[in-house]
């Protein structure tokens, strides 16, 4: 009996998921080896990317970068409207609304990325080369909006989910003790809900930090540090879907794995720092 | 609310679906002409044949695949893109029976997969603009300056005073590898232009930019897209298969030792007589076998 309590499918799960994980870690550290035991790994750490000059260098440091630049943006223009429309929904906004907005942004948080991606290059495009002809309109300010609107539906729902368990109960002895229903969001709500705040702002963070389809359809993938919002940059996802079609015998081949490593820690290290942040300014 | 939603989403769905059913219908009776002959390679072959690679190829794969599926129900031809790396790669590891490739194979891809090379076609690469744009010329070091980000300006290649939007491919694209080469003599390519990665990419980026430069595999020029004169000479694969017009390359499909099977058939029939008329068709210039 204890086996079986012990060994149960939940268990089995949980430890099948964080094997897979660690087994990504392993295989990406194996395919990194070989430019760790070269000295290589250096290079392509700082340098630029430019595989086709003389003296060739594999760097992708322009990459992670605006990787950090595209999603940190996408986060800071999505983070206050997704709390906004939580809000909304939970008490500030007409009650006849409330459910079709609800109805909306559940809608929305399946609509697949490259239905973004097509709309942002067919009217995001043409809208950004209108704003300065000397850019092409595909570029860092168009990707940050299209995975900002990307990550909003995203971020609402764990809001609202997170805020959904408790807010009729608090809300009635809210509004008993004569408190607006604003302010009882402000005051009671929102601090209560700050473990999804948080849960909200890493899932929004991973999945702009995460997307490839967008940054590749939109950004323009010139590999360099952009010097304006409107100029061309490329993603290090998206980097990683332009180079892994290359000969495989090539350097920039090999560099990828480095590429997708530092994203995979990038990822983790985020997710751990905003986490730690959050805990340590709860305990405070 | 929600099911309002949904319900339009699906029927909007259903509409695209019907619209798409109804033009391929169309296209295979338009041009409906049976790959099967007096003596039909194909006719006791069947099973699934996989292609994929290079983008310029994908045209003609198509049409063979689907002229030999239409006439032999038993045969079953995906073709996929990705470009000359993936198809050398996906060939060398035994995921498609044929990789197709814009550029012959390196060293290490012969010697590490053992692959075999079969051309059938040669195709050109231009230079490409938006075709409301004047210039209808550049000599080769305009081309070169202009790709280097030295000029910036279409009037200084005798056009309208505005900005040049600069488009290279990717990487992995033997399209890239070709004109690089042979259009601007391995002059630099600037950092800041805009990367895509396929050839239709390509065509939709700069049929939507005015100020647009860009290069594509000539089998992709169409109305959409306007080809500068280089140093005097008309882009037309006429002029590529005279040797006039200078940046060309072959278009090759490979196989993983000597192909055997269908997959020999498929090469057989695209290398043959009627794998010609498709090349042509597709704008390319088709080679004869052992040519």
């Amino acid at each position: 009996m204890s086996f079986f309590t012990r060994f149960r499918f939940e268990t089995a799960a949980a430890w099948l998921t964080a094997a897979a994980v660690g087994a990504v870690l392993l295989f990406l550290l194996f395919s990194v080896w070989p430019l760790l035991v070269s000295g290589e790994i250096l290079g392509t750490l700082r340098g630029g990317w430019r595989p086709f000059a003389a003296e060739p260098s594999y760097g992708i440091g322009p990459m992670v970068l605006v990787s950090l630049l595209m999603a940190g943006g996408a986060v800071l223009l999505a983070f206050p409207l997704a709390v906004g429309v939580a809000m909304f929904i939970h008490g500030t906004g007409s009650r006849r609304l409330r459910g079709p907005v609800q109805a909306l942004v559940a809608f929305l948080t399946g609509v697949p990325t490259v239905v973004y991606g097509f709309v942002a290059v067919i009217l995001l495009v043409p809208m950004m080369r209108h704003l300065d002809a000397g850019t092409t309109g595909y570029g860092l300010l168009p990707a940050i909006l299209t995975l900002a609107l990307l990550i909003l539906p995203t971020m609402i729902l764990v809001l609202d989910a997170r805020l959904g368990r408790q807010d009729r109960l608090w809300m009635q002895t809210g509004l008993a003790l004569g408190m607006s229903p604003g302010q009882t969001l402000q005051h009671v709500l929102l601090p209560q809900a700050r473990g999804g705040l948080v849960t909200a702002m890493v899932l929004g963070l991973n999945r702009a930090l995460g997307d490839t389809l967008v940054a590749l359809m939109v950004a323009g993938n010139a590999a360099r540090l952009p010097e304006g919002f409107l100029d061309s940059v490329r993603s290090l996802t998206a980097h990683i879907a332009l180079v892994l079609a290359t000969d495989t015998f090539s350097p920039e081949y090999r560099s990828v794995a480095a590429a997708a490593l530092v994203l995979f820690l990038l990822t983790s290290g985020l997710t751990l720092g905003i986490r730690y942040l959050a805990s340590s300014g709860e305990s405070a | 609310m929600a099911r309002i939603v949904t319900f339009v989403c699906l029927s909007l769905a259903l509409v695209a679906f019907i619209g798409c059913g109804g033009e391929s219908a169309e296209k295979a009776a338009s041009h409906d002409t049976p790959a099967a002959g007096a003596n039909d390679p194909f006719a006791d072959l069947s099973g699934t044949l996989d292609i994929a690679g290079g983008t310029a190829h994908i045209p003609v794969m198509e049409e063979a695949a689907r002229e030999i599926m239409t006439a032999h129900p038993g045969i079953n031809i995906t073709v996929a893109g990705g470009g000359s790396g993936v198809g050398a790669r996906k060939v060398g590891e035994g995921l498609v029976q044929i990789g197709n490739t814009g550029r012959p194979l390196s060293e290490d891809e012969i010697q590490e997969y053992g692959l075999v090379s079969h051309p059938f076609a040669v195709d050109g690469v231009c230079a490409v603009v938006h075709p409301d744009n004047p210039v209808a010329e550049l000599t080769r070091a305009q081309l070169q300056a202009a790709f280097a980000g030295e000029i910036s300006n279409w009037r200084e290649l005798g056009g309208p005073d505005r900005p040049i939007h600069l488009f290279t491919r990717d990487e992995a694209s033997g399209t890239r590898k070709v004109f690089w080469k042979k259009g601007l003599d391995k002059g630099e390519i600037s950092e800041g232009a805009n990367v895509v990665a396929s050839n239709g990419a390509m065509k939709t980026a700069v049929a939507q930019d005015s100020d647009a430069l860009g290069y594509v595999s000539v089998g992709h020029l169409d109305d959409a897209l306007k080809a500068p004169r280089l140093d005097g000479v008309e882009v037309t694969q006429a002029n590529a298969a005279a040797g006039v017009y200078p940046v060309t390359r072959k278009l090759f499909m490979n196989t993983k030792g000597e192909p055997t099977g269908l997959t020999a058939a498929f090469i057989a029939f695209v290398q043959g007589p009627r794998g010609a008329r498709i090349v042509q068709d597709s704008g390319y210039i088709p080679l004869t076998a052992g040519h």
